[in-house]
């Protein structure tokens, strides 16, 4: 085992499945002779060459047009949306043909593709470099939605996206980039899209997260540990299909829940776990389900001050742990 | 100030409790809610907390006695710190409330609306270790507003179900210079406070019930052949045996359904119809009997009965009963069969109406249908009830009604 950040490790996941098959390739804006905007591709133009590595125009409905076709046809595309802000021009080619694609044609086609999107804040990257946007694909059936928050479940899960027969947005987190380092398993490491992960084992409260606010939660627990709280850090990996099984068993464990993320409240994922939790362990409950998210405003403002009460961090999820540990 | 410790009423029809340990000694600090005394009671053993902070003064009943509830067994001087740590907090509550707790008196000091505010968690740890309202008023809440959390029921779960181990001798020592001089060459088993129990419950019953006693002939076949094909699964599944006890509970269950009049009580207002179905079963331990009590026996399946009697079996042996797991019984089974006993005359606990004895299952040849002999497993079930209460009309239909669900038995009947 080595120690990588997330993007290495991203990196590393993406040429030893195109060296494996020939049938995976990449496409999306500057992923060629620049290597990507975040060097998520350094170095896979000059060893896979322009026929598989395949830079497009500034047009997002095409990238995801053109994976689809290609994916019908067996190959199994990449596609990278440079950034998930950028996401909306191909809602249509996602939404109404990726999502459906299998379901209209009763099985007879199915999508083998990935759509790569850096998403999330905390990088100064104001209104349309910061967005959150699981909820909105998670909504849809037919699609799946993953959000891996280190690097060996980053590398891990990007396999299985790329191996796996239906559409999936591999969701990475910005910040999480080069600031989140850990150690991934060497030989060709697998991590099964829809199974979350305890990172922390735990007794008196649990703690759900997923990309980001996992490193911020487990940083949480750490302090809480200090005030003698022994908190349960629960990586949900896979946003869809959620883990219902994790989600009940850590909350029937410590009776108390904290879910954490950066997105909005309102339809959130936070939502569906509680609404998870509330109709299969509530007779485990020992206080009502919490949550931290962002708050319900149109976009993460540039303004450093107003990003930072923008984000959760790790003192206003250790509060909101604090409050729940003391009910 | 000096507060007195009274021995306290542990159960409803507890009249006295013997001293079995003190933990503490005489010029000893003691906290609060810490373990001051182990009471051995003819039902179960408890440890009996401090009713407040300060220094163990005197210690009034010694080691072994017997005193009826109520006595006082220790005197408490409030350590002048602690009265000032107190007093700062909340009053320190009257030393006579302390003594016997109720959830009354702690509502009658102030902070009951947040007490009484129970999370799913808290209600299912109550419900699964049958934690009285009286004990529930002395857990201390650790949450906002004195709120009791599930870490708060466990700690107090964990204290409470102690094991009560080498009570043997201490029960022997307890009672053991008492009356009776030998008249004949012989020894004097000293009694224990069960044996005492028992003693008195029986001679309460054979004197105020009049019992009536009636046998039904039961053709248990189809249950032994569908015992004999499940068991093997079952305790792989579910890690215990499936005896016959579970089956036959269910069976009274749904007689008892049948004939609510004998799920009932007898008082001098009326005969009193008990709402719910709670079915004593009757366990022999090492020095006598005890009756723990399967509540709402009407609400669970087969396999949910056998668990709650396994458990309730291994935690009588062990000792390790509590106070509410042999309260509230409404009928109870006895099965003497399992030492081969075929006819047997139970005396029924008061103040329950019946008592049904289960007897050997023995193979016999039976006259069957079209007049052909056929060995079936056959079985006696004989009920002894109250003739207060009800008559033998409905006291044979509900053995009727037993019998008909058990020889009706067929593995359409759910396990689950």
């Amino acid at each position: 085992m080595a120690v990588k950040t997330v993007i290495e490790a991203i990196r590393e996941g993406m040429d030893e499945e195109m060296a494996r098959d020939p049938s995976v390739f990449l496409i999306g804006e500057d992923v060629g002779n620049r290597g990507g905007v975040f060097l998520a591709t350094d170095g896979l133009y000059k060893k896979y060459g322009e026929l598989r590595v395949i830079d497009s125009p500034l047009a997002e409905s095409c990238i995801v047009g053109v994976a689809i076709g290609a994916a019908v046809n067996g190959m199994r595309p990449i596609a990278e949306i440079q950034f998930a802000d950028f996401i909306a021009p191909a809602m249509n080619q996602i939404i109404e043909e990726a999502a459906k694609f299998s379901y209209r044609t009763a099985g007879d086609f199915n999508l083998p593709m990935v759509i790569r999107a850096p998403w999330g804040g905390g990088v100064h990257g104001a209104l349309y470099h910061s967005q959150s946007i699981e909820a909105t694909f998670a909504h849809i059936p037919g699609l799946k939605v993953v959000a891996p928050g280190t690097p060996a479940d980053a590398k891990g899960l990007l396999k299985a996206a790329i191996r796996d027969p239906d559409p999936v947005l591999y969701l990475e987190h910005k910040r999480t980039y080069r600031l989140v380092k850990g150690e991934v398993p060497s030989g060709d490491h697998v991590v099964p899209i829809g199974k979350a992960d305890v990172k922390r084992e735990g007794t008196d409260l649990s703690l759900i997260a997923y990309g980001l606010m996992l490193t911020y939660c487990l940083e949480v627990a750490e302090k809480l540990a200090g005030d003698g709280i022994s908190a349960e850090v629960l990586d949900l990996r896979t946003i869809k299909p959620i883990d219902r099984e994790a989600i009940i068993a850590t909350a029937r464990k410590t009776g108390k829940v904290l879910v954490v993320h950066e997105d909005t409240p309102f339809a959130g994922i936070a939502a569906e776990v509680m609404a998870i939790i509330m109709e299969n362990a509530f007779d485990a409950l020992d206080a009502p389900v919490m949550r931290v998210t962002g708050p319900d405003v149109p976009a993460m403002p540039f303004n450093h001050i107003l990003e930072e009460a923008f984000m959760p961090n790790p003192e206003k999820i250790l509060l909101k742990a604090r409050e729940l540990a003391a009910v | 100030m000096a507060t007195s410790v009274k021995m306290p009423q542990l159960g409803e029809s507890i009249t006295e409790g013997t001293i079995a340990k003190w933990l503490k000694k005489p010029g000893d600090q003691v906290k609060k809610y810490e373990g001051l005394v182990e009471i051995i009671t003819d039902k179960v053993n408890a440890e009996v907390p401090a009713p407040l902070t300060g220094v163990l003064k005197e210690i009034k009943v010694q080691e072994g006695a017997t005193v009826t509830v109520g006595t006082e067994i220790a005197v408490i001087e409030e350590s002048v710190t602690a009265t000032a740590s107190a007093q700062k907090s909340q009053p320190p509550p009257p030393a006579d409330l302390v003594a016997v707790p109720s959830p009354v008196s702690e509502e009658g000091q102030g902070g009951a609306e947040t007490r009484t505010r129970l999370s799913p968690a808290v209600r299912a740890l109550i419900e699964e270790h049958r934690i009285s309202d009286a004990e529930l008023s002395r857990i201390e809440g650790s949450g906002i507003g004195g709120r009791i959390s599930k870490k708060d029921v466990e700690a107090y779960v964990a204290k409470r179900t102690q094991p009560a181990a080498a009570n043997g001798e201490r029960q022997q020592a307890a009672t053991a210079p008492a009356t009776a001089p030998a008249q004949t060459p012989g020894t004097t088993v000293p009694l224990s406070p069960m044996r005492r129990a028992i003693a008195a419950n029986m001679l309460k019953s054979k004197q105020t019930i009049p019992h009536a006693w009636t046998v039904a002939e039961v053709d248990m076949t189809n249950v032994v052949r569908f015992r004999q094909k499940v068991k093997e699964s079952f305790k792989q599944r579910e890690g215990i045996d499936l005896t016959f006890v579970p089956i036959i509970v269910k069976a009274v269950v749904e007689g008892l359904k049948a004939v609510p009049v004998l799920n009932a009580s007898w008082t001098d207002q009326g005969v009193l119809l008990h709402k719910d179905i709670n079915v004593g079963v009757a366990v022999s331990v090492d020095d006598g009997l005890i009756v723990p009590v399967i509540h709402q026996a009407d609400r669970m399946s087969i396999a949910g009965l056998a668990k709650v009697v396994d458990d309730l079996a291994k935690r009588a042996r062990a000792g390790k009963l509590g106070i509410p797991d042999v309260q509230g019984g409404t009928f109870t089974v006895n099965n003497p069969g399992t030492f081969g006993t075929i006819l047997s005359y139970s005396i029924i606990a008061p103040p329950q109406a019946g008592i049904l004895a289960m007897d050997a299952i023995v193979k016999r040849p039976v006259v069957v249908d079209g007049d052909a002999i056929a060995i079936r497993s056959m079985m006696n079930l004989c009920l002894s009830f109250d003739h207060r209460v009800l008559d033998g009309v409905s006291a044979a239909r509900f053995l009727q009604g037993v019998r008909r669900w058990l020889e009706g038995f067929s593995e359409q009947i759910p396990l689950y």
